[in-house]
């Protein structure tokens, strides 16, 4: 395979500009559906950031909708012939979204990003989360936890990639519903071992993959681990409260509406701690839990 | 060459207030966005005497060829303004226009004349879409408190004064002349239209508050509209704002007699919307299809 040279990642703004990026695949997953697009003038994203797309044609259809561009996170990338291939997991769940889930190759699409930041190492978030620093051992690696559920495993994907170059022992942890709703489990962590847990029994675990992290979190080699964690709300704040319980840091992948994803609308805005807001789009969307005001600060 | 009250323009395109955060897009895009920047002036968010933090989610819902905001005005008061933005906001390409709004005429007069006596600024837009603590009325919905408002504030601020009308009015003819008559140097219309829409999922609105603002697409014809009956009764130049997304509503909105267009909800959708819109409809002009709008942009 022709390898480019990719942009180093994050080195790289996104270009000033909306650009039409075609599509070269498009396939069903799991009940959900991935769809690549090639971007022949941004840089290689970063995991966590996203990308704010609408299709080219057909976009404002019957009654007037979809109107606003729709923010997803991008889940995997990779060179292409002439650009950087850029992978999305996507569930049909409204008129965007449904929209972008019709999508054939040789169509084309809109695309604005890569955009917002992105996850931390371990280490970078043991720094921050302890900036005293005497506890961690720098010279130990810390090992990363990744908790995904439902169509938020999707920007786990290219974090446990990135991990895996860094040599960041990392250990996936995935919960889903059923499997009408397992999309991107086989196709985004197939070279992976990955821990399950589905709400229906079917596929490992029997219940929330919240359990799977506080046994993980209890056991003994936990310490210096970090997680990191992208799916519903109800789980984000689990995850968030155990880790924060348990004394390991963490990083949460939050999601929110959005008409801009470049800070103009104020639209996703999330509540900080001490009152006012966070801009998900230029704050996040990639926050601690410390930075989120939830029912356990109240 | 087109010109906003006596202020030199590069193109007839501006932005409308509260659509585009100019600090954060550079912080996305970089420079690129000073090399490139979309608008001829730039309009800030409004701001207002103290801090705001601006509204509980959700603040944002799309519409047919729309959206509806409830955003509250999040902005850092006139000092967090004037010591943290200003400076950055002088950095951009282009005339820079700020956007005011405060509940009485002592208020209002303090920050007029906080942000005239800056070099920094080229004009005032006085956001009159509140309510008068003292009447309890919206100052922009009632002629007389517009007119009251502008003598106020017409000795204070020896920059031009631009009133922003707001649409949710039977007459706004009659709101116009008021502020021409007060000593406005100019009329912006429209602001957002008074709208809701509810969750079917819940069978609630979709937006916190209840209500918001419509804008995009939808409320063109309303400010097609009322920017012809304003045009009709006023002589002070007009900028004519509402659901503009190209070069042909962009002079739509002149020949229905705007000097100058703002571009909004648009720049959601595409951050390089100003600069296309601006150059569809120079071309459209120079195409001789303009009609009689050439002689009114000229």
């Amino acid at each position: 395979m022709d390898r480019h040279p990719l942009p180093r990642p994050g080195a790289a703004r996104p270009p000033f500009n909306r650009r039409l990026c075609e599509v070269s695949e498009s396939r069903a997953s799991g009940g959900y559906r991935v769809f690549s697009l090639v971007d022949r003038e941004g840089p290689e994203p970063r995991a966590g950031q996203f990308y704010m797309l609408a299709t080219e044609r057909h976009w404002e259809q019957g009654g007037g909708r979809p109107f606003l561009p729709r923010a997803l996170s991008v889940a995997e990338c990779g060179p292409a012939a002439s650009g950087v291939r850029l992978d999305f997991l996507i569930e049909g769940i409204g008129p965007g979204t449904d929209r972008l889930c019709e999508l054939q190759p040789g169509e084309r699409v809109w695309v604005n990003g890569p955009l917002g930041n992105s996850f931390s190492t371990p280490r970078e978030l043991h720094r921050i989360s302890s900036p005293a620093g005497g506890e961690h051992d720098a010279a130990r690696p810390s090992g990363a936890i990744l908790v995904g559920g439902g169509i938020g495993i999707a920007p786990l994907a290219l974090l446990r990639r990135r991990f895996a170059e860094r040599n960041v022992p990392t250990r996936v942890l995935l919960g889903f519903r059923d499997e009408a709703h397992s999309g991107g489990l086989d196709d985004l962590f197939a070279c992976c071992e990955v821990r399950l847990a589905s709400d229906d029994g079917h596929r490992g675990h029997h219940g929330y993959v919240t359990e799977l992290l506080a046994a993980m979190l209890a056991g003994d080699d936990a310490g210096s681990a970090a997680v990191y964690a992208c799916g519903p709300p109800p789980m984000l704040d689990a995850v968030g409260a155990l880790c924060t319980a348990a004394g390991i840091p963490s990083e949460l992948a939050l999601e929110s509406p959005m008409a801009c994803g470049y800070g103009a609308c104020f639209g996703c805005a999330v509540p900080k701690p001490g009152g006012g807001y966070l801009r998900l789009c230029v704050d996040g969307p990639v926050l601690r839990p410390d930075q989120i005001a939830t029912a356990a600060h109240a | 060459m087109p010109d906003l009250c006596g202020i030199e323009l590069a193109h007839p395109v501006i932005n409308a207030s509260g659509t585009f955060d100019a600090i954060a897009a550079r912080r996305t895009y970089g420079d690129a966005l000073l090399e490139d920047f979309p608008f001829s002036a730039f309009v800030s968010k409004t701001i207002t005497p103290e801090p705001r933090g601006g509204n509980e989610p959700q603040r944002i819902w799309e519409t047919p060829a729309g959206m509806i905001n409830s955003i509250g005005l999040p902005n850092k008061g006139l000092e967090g303004f004037l010591a943290e933005d200003l400076p950055q906001l002088a950095e951009l390409p282009v005339p820079l226009v700020v956007s005011v709004m405060a509940t009485d005429r002592e208020l209002f007069a303090r920050l007029a004349s906080g942000v005239a006596e800056r070099e920094e600024v080229a004009a005032i837009e006085l956001n009159v879409s509140c309510p008068n603590v003292h009447s309890g009325l919206i100052v922009g919905e009632q002629p007389s408190e517009t007119a009251a408002l502008l003598e106020a504030l017409r000795p204070l601020a020896p920059k031009p004064l631009i009133v922003k009308l707001t649409p949710n009015v039977a007459n706004p003819a009659e709101v116009a002349v008021a502020a021409e008559e007060g000593g406005a140097d100019a009329v912006s219309l429209i602001n957002t239209v008074k709208g809701s829409a509810i969750d079917p999922a819940t069978g609630e609105p979709g937006i916190a508050a209840g209500h918001g603002g419509l804008s995009g697409p939808a409320v063109r014809p309303i400010a097609v509209a009322q920017v012809r009956a304003v045009a009709a009764a006023v002589s002070i130049p007009i900028v004519g704002m509402g659901g503009i997304c190209d070069g042909a509503g962009a002079l739509e909105m002149l020949a229905a007699g705007a000097k100058l267009v703002a571009v909004g909800t648009e720049s959601f959708r595409d951050p390089g919307a100003g600069k296309r819109v601006a150059s569809e409809l120079a071309d459209l002009l120079e195409s001789g299809r303009g009609g009689t709008a050439i002689g009114r942009s000229a």
